[in-house]
């Protein structure tokens, strides 16, 4: 369209459509906005002021009593140590799981057999499955292989769940990679490995930033699997959060509870800022499978 | 299925008959490889399907007891007036949040598209909430939503003295609170499926409509809403599969209170499984649920799969 055809009308309608979609923004960002100042607020600024009044100076001390001496359950030395846990957990289980993940979608693409599809599709079933339905089962594994209440226990349970989605993932991906290049290297004589290290994997750097920040923001905000099968000193930070907002001694400090939240949400939150793009298409290409 | 495998140059019919190791060993890789992921899935999927299955037909409390006593614990899950509560808020917060969810993820999706200046920067926003964990999202609106010091007493500073919010404690609004804070997490993603879909969108006919005079709502609502029906259709799956599942937003945000006013299925089978020593019924609450995300996804698979062969 022209910009002097533009009417007045045209014009007004403009105004308003970018006002509802900056209400609309603000609307998404005030929570945000107020666990950062409620944290920054001490307990008194709290109860006499608004949602919205501004901290008098700036205070960390809810930051650094959140960080290190706030009670989480049993134990009163913040949530750092289970912060710690969530990085362990969370480290090999996105390595293993994306490795694994490749690994098959490579061979569900490029080296299918009798029955491959079907194993593919048995695989998924892993996706949509209520948790629930597996909890007991692997509370009870886990104890007989002496890994309850462990980090690598953890570890293990994310890969189990997580490498459904990983091979869905590189196995969408490879399909669409042309096959003249893998078919190529076959007549060359070059091996299953040798084909996956020198073609398949240095064209698979998106898929794999994908699969990475996916399973980075799963296993980081998972609560389920760390309330069921971790212990006091090997939770991950989310139930150390959970916790910590749900402990009552005394009164309710809520800025050490936001500075706890912001603190629990920052790692997945820097990983969405610096690659939203890649997030948004793990988000459809795991929820929307093809 | 229709994309063969290129055949091994090894397997040619003009080779001796008896093969090196090697080569042998080289046909076989492909299903090594895969070997770990299917002992897995088999045992860790199907398996503990079955354990589930088998050990919701006993009357296992603490520990598992393999004495069978039929479908017992289905009558006394069924007859659980608990388990009503959580099934009946699942259905009236599933319903209310997959229905807002799409209303806004259209809306919203609709408003970005008319070529926006900074949709990049606002798209960010909207979707932001996506990236962060159930129970920060809980905590926070645990916080906005406190009866005493939260929105309630902002908004009476404001000037509206008799402004009452306390649907946090109350029994039959708190349901309502689980609503508001799985929308504002996930209401950003519907937004952008359906904003995907709209680039999708055929402009051709677009443009012959505009050509024919047709006006943009009527065009939305004859051409482009219909297009969208397979983002629909993905959306209401993906979000029916979240309230299915949702359980760290309720642990965090109400924790199943006022007494169960806001129990979920979820929480029901992790309290009675873990907390209540009630294995058996917790089996037995994991395996209807189970049976709902199967009532919903089949279905949906089904139509994808019947779809591509069509296509």
């Amino acid at each position: 369209m022209v910009k002097s055809q533009q009417t007045l009308n045209q014009r007004l309608l403009r105004y308003g459509l970018y006002a509802i979609l900056g209400v609309a923004a603000l609307v998404y960002l005030m929570p945000l906005w107020v666990m950062l100042l409620t944290s920054l607020k001490d307990v008194e600024e709290i109860r006499s002021g608004t949602l919205f009044s501004l901290p008098g100076s700036l205070n960390f001390d809810a930051w650094a009593k959140a960080w290190s001496g706030a009670c989480t359950g049993s134990t009163c030395e913040g949530i750092a140590p289970f912060f710690g846990n969530s990085f362990k957990i969370v480290i090999p289980a996105v390595a293993i799981s994306t490795l694994i993940g490749a690994l098959n979608g490579y061979v569900l693409s490029m080296w299918r057999f009798r029955g491959s599809e079907l194993l593919f599709g048995a695989m998924l079933v892993g996706c949509f499955i209520p948790f629930q339905v597996i909890l007991l089962p692997m509370a009870r594994m886990l104890a007989m292989l002496g890994l309850a209440n462990t980090v690598t226990g953890l570890v293990a349970v994310h890969i189990t769940y997580g490498i459904a989605f990983t091979t869905l993932f590189f196995r969408n991906f490879y399909v669409g990679l042309p096959k003249e290049l893998i078919a190529a290297a076959r007549l060359d004589g070059a091996g299953f490995f040798f084909i996956f290290r020198r073609i398949v994997l240095p064209l698979s750097t998106p898929i794999i930033v994908v699969c990475v920040i996916w399973q980075f923001t799963q296993i980081w905000n998972d609560f389920l699997f760390g309330v069921v099968f971790s212990g006091g000193d090997t939770q991950p930070v989310t139930v150390a959060l959970n916790n910590l907002v749900n402990t009552s001694f005394g009164g309710k400090e809520y800025n050490v509870d936001m500075a706890a939240a912001l603190m629990a949400a920052l790692p997945t939150l820097v990983v969405y800022v610096l690659a939203g793009k890649y997030f948004v298409r793990g988000l459809t290409a795991g929820a929307v499978k093809g | 299925m229709n994309e063969q495998s290129v055949p091994l140059p090894a397997s040619g019919a003009a080779r001796p008959a008896a093969r090196a190791l090697p080569d042998r060993l080289a046909d076989w890789l492909p299903k090594i490889v895969l070997a770990p992921t299917v002992v897995i899935t088999l045992v860790a999927v199907y398996g503990y399907m079955i354990w589930t299955a088998l050990l919701s037909l006993t009357n296992s409390r603490i520990l598992p007891v393999w004495k069978f006593i039929g479908t017992e614990q289905y009558t006394k899950l069924f007859a659980n007036e608990r388990w009503d509560v959580a099934v009946g808020n699942l259905v009236l917060f599933g319903g209310l949040f997959i229905l807002t969810c799409l209303v806004i993820g259209v809306l919203m999706a609709i408003l970005l598209d008319q070529k926006i200046r900074a949709e990049g920067a606002l798209r960010t926003i909207y979707l932001y909430p996506m990236a962060i964990s159930f129970i920060v999202t809980g905590t926070a609106w645990k916080w906005l939503l406190n009866p005493g010091l939260g929105l309630e007493k902002t908004i009476r500073e404001w000037g509206f003295e008799s402004f009452s919010f306390d649907w946090l404690v109350n029994p039959d609004m708190v349901i309502y609170c689980l609503v508001i804070a799985a929308v504002w997490q996930s209401s950003g993603f519907v937004m952008a499926m359906f904003l995907a879909g709209l680039r999708g969108v055929d402009q051709d006919m677009v443009k012959a409509a505009q050509l024919d005079g047709a006006s943009m709502p009527k065009i939305y609502r004859r051409i482009i809403l219909p297009s969208l029906k397979p983002v629909f259709f993905s959306a209401f799956v993906i979000l029916s599969h979240i309230a299915i599942k949702s359980f760290d937003l309720v642990m965090a945000l109400t924790g199943g209170g006022p007494g169960y006013a806001s129990d979920l299925p979820a929480t029901f089978m992790y309290q009675h499984a873990f907390t209540r020593g009630q294995m058996g019924l917790g089996a037995a609450s994991a395996i209807v649920m189970l049976g709902g995300v199967l009532a919903i996804l089949v279905p949906y698979l089904y139509s994808e799969l019947r779809g591509k062969k069509h296509g």
